[in-house]
């Protein structure tokens, strides 16, 4: 019974127009506009010129902006993976659960995005900084397991120093792994959960182990669900601004936040315009590869 | 830079917004004009700071007046240049500092003000009446001043330690991770000259080298950048020094006392800035707009918006009307040496800006 969309054009077209006016509209022509302005050069405060020259691009590519290309590819990249590490027995177990279970789980994940990222992330900073709980209740422990020494007749520990945990590379990392964790553990759980029990039953009779089956047979055939998961935490993460902004040290600056400055104190469109395109080219590259990893895997299914 | 708010207890409110209104990034004009067409009267679109304003003075102007005015916030210069950059979406009064009053004269996104329908420009003391980043004040009245300095926690000083020089800050490992600077490149570059004793307008590049250098060998020490929110970060713990606006220091001193927080401007100078009072071109209602601004001018006004936000007022006339907590604070007036040995910063051209930028971006990369 399959129609094909030629057989009721006024319909198809009737639920067509608005989305594709809308990505049109409000997606294709602001950013060819910003594309325009790759190629445009600053004659004045407020006006810009197209004259097609490449100088953005060039001075993109100085060793000074790919060096911070590059910081943001490897933030972003350790995100994804620790991510992938935490995300996947998560998703796991969800799809394990009893379908009660599951729905409670699910809707834990999903919880944080009720927030804003903003509040989240201050939440995150009266967590993490030096009179924050991570520090209170180390501190806590630190002064019973002192006071306990000191009871069998040990030498007490000195006075608990804070950690400090907050303005530096790692507390950008904790943070997008953070916000970025249900972007993860969505997709790895749709792609287990409609996996074929069957084969990991087959495997495990024939002799294999758990990891041995979760290995061999479980992460293959959720591969397109690994890549669409490591590809939706990945991209959100190389543009990410604000967490660095907040969590970050004086070396944690991220490609976004050149970016932003370019924008808006430095004044410079034209050449914002091109570190974003630039950024933009990377995430092409990376839905390739994704691509590529799919097809794959479903020519190997 | 925040003008958050003083006396009210709920910066970390206004942080949020601000960082609420950079995350939208570059917001789209023209929603403005279409909210305030309707219903009828005269009104005037105020685009201000946050808690820049008195608590009354809005119903006040429109008791004298009859004109509604219209007030929405901006958090930064910049974001304030990049909403009138496509052309003016409908706002009346503005409130640049001295800097972009000067971009925006050149850029003439700013028009020139009427001085007849202005007479309560002569409340203003003489050292306000001119400006050197509006020659004649043909596009800019002051509204508030104020002044960089160096906020501290007393307790984490050795004893009678008043960090009065900006080597604490740029230049010396003393205070080692329990510093935060602005993250505004010309802001810091620009007391950074100061600190190596020559003007913070003109800086040779031969200076702007050793600068990044000696920011670069700082930055170990240096904990973070802060988006202005540095006093947030002193009051928690993070940090003993802090380089911030006077008025968010005043701030914290109002609400935490001054028993462990102190406020020091470098015996080396510092950078003024001054918020203006100034009219976008293509402006609907530029003569209430002059009307509106007249009346901040006015004494009893001015007095009424100085006792509210705590920030210097340039208004001689209702400075008089203040009491001496005010008028002679040294948080929010600096002596007359540190006055004299500070200045204000110049617009010396996008590429300039670009530079420091890019100085920036070395520094924070290194």
């Amino acid at each position: 019974m399959q129609q094909s969309w030629s057989q009721a054009k006024a319909a198809f077209a009737a639920v067509a127009v608005p989305p594709v006016l809308w990505l049109l509209l409000f997606f294709l022509i602001p950013l060819g506009v910003i594309w325009a302005y790759t190629f445009g050069e600053n004659v004045g405060p407020v006006t810009i010129d197209f004259t097609g020259t490449f100088a953005n691009y060039a001075r993109a590519l100085e060793p000074l902006y790919l060096g911070i290309f590059w910081k943001s590819l490897v933030v972003a990249g350790l995100t994804t993976l620790l991510c992938l590490i935490v995300g996947f027995p998560v998703a796991l177990a969800i799809a394990f659960a009893t379908p009660r279970t599951k729905a409670w789980l699910l809707l834990l994940i999903m919880l944080p995005f009720w927030t804003n990222l903003l509040i989240r992330t201050f939440a995150l900073i009266a967590v993490l900084r030096e009179q924050g709980y991570v520090n209170f209740a180390l501190e806590w422990l630190w002064n019973n397991a002192s006071g306990f020494m000191a009871l069998v007749g040990l030498q007490p520990l000195g006075a608990y120093e804070p950690l400090t945990l907050l303005y530096n590379n790692t507390a950008v990392v904790i943070g997008l792994v953070y916000v970025h964790l249900p972007f993860m553990v969505l997709p790895l759980y749709a792609a287990l959960d409609r996996m074929d029990r069957s084969l990991m039953e087959a495997s495990l009779d024939l002799g294999a182990g758990h990891l041995r089956t979760i290995w061999a047979v479980v992460v293959p055939l959720a591969a397109p669900g690994i890549a669409s998961g490591v590809l939706i935490t990945f991209i959100p993460a190389l543009g990410a601004y604000l967490t660095p902004d907040l969590l970050g040290g004086t070396d944690s600056q991220m490609i976004a936040n050149v970016i932003e400055r370019q924008f808006k104190r430095a004044n410079d469109w034209p050449f914002g315009a091109a570190l974003s395109f630039l950024l933009m080219y990377l995430t092409f590259i990376a839905i390739a590869a994704q691509a590529f990893v799919q097809r794959k895997a479903e020519r190997r299914g | 830079m925040s003008k958050a708010k003083f006396l009210t207890g709920a910066s970390r409110r206004s942080m949020l917004q601000q960082f609420g209104a950079a995350a939208i990034g570059i917001s789209f004009a023209g929603g403005l004009s279409a909210c305030n067409r309707g219903g009828g009267g005269r009104t005037v679109n105020f685009y201000n700071w946050d808690t820049y304003i008195g608590p009354t003075t809005l119903d006040d102007f429109r008791e004298a007046t009859g004109a509604n005015v219209n007030m929405s916030l901006f958090a930064t210069n910049d974001e304030l240049f990049a909403r009138l950059r496509a052309g003016n979406p409908g706002y009346d009064v503005i409130v640049p500092s001295n800097e972009f009053v000067t971009r925006m004269s050149q850029a003439q996104m700013i028009q020139e003000l009427d001085r007849s329908l202005i007479p309560n420009f002569d409340n203003l003391a003489p050292e306000f009446q001119d400006a050197p980043f509006d020659p004649g004040r043909r596009y800019s009245v002051p509204y508030t001043w104020l002044t960089l300095g160096i906020g501290y926690r007393k307790s984490a000083m050795p004893a009678g330690f008043v960090p009065d020089s900006w080597r604490y800050l740029f230049d010396s490992p003393q205070f080692t991770q329990r510093i935060a600077v602005l993250s505004e490149s010309a802001d810091l570059i620009r007391l950074c000259a100061k600190y190596k004793g020559i003007s913070l307008n003109a800086i040779p590049d031969a200076t702007l080298t050793e600068i990044e250098q000696m920011l670069i060998r700082q930055k170990p020490h240096i904990k973070a950048f802060h988006e202005d929110d540095g006093q947030d970060l002193l009051v928690a713990g993070e940090i003993d020094l802090v380089l911030e606006y006077c008025g968010d220091m005043a701030q914290v001193i109002a609400e935490y006392g001054d028993a462990d927080y102190g406020w020091v401007i470098p015996r080396e100078g510092t950078l003024i800035n001054q918020d203006c009072l100034c009219i976008p071109t293509g402006a609907p209602n530029a003569a209430d707009a002059h009307a509106f601004i007249n009346y901040l001018l006015d004494a009893e006004a001015g007095q009424k918006i100085a006792e509210e936000i705590q920030y210097p007022t340039p208004n001689g006339a209702a400075r008089e009307l203040m009491p001496d907590s005010y008028k002679n604070n040294p948080v929010i007036f600096p002596t007359a040496e540190i006055m004299a040995a500070s200045e204000y910063g110049a617009f010396e051209g996008d590429e300039r800006s670009r530079l420091y930028e890019e100085i920036f971006t070395r520094i924070s990369a290194a």
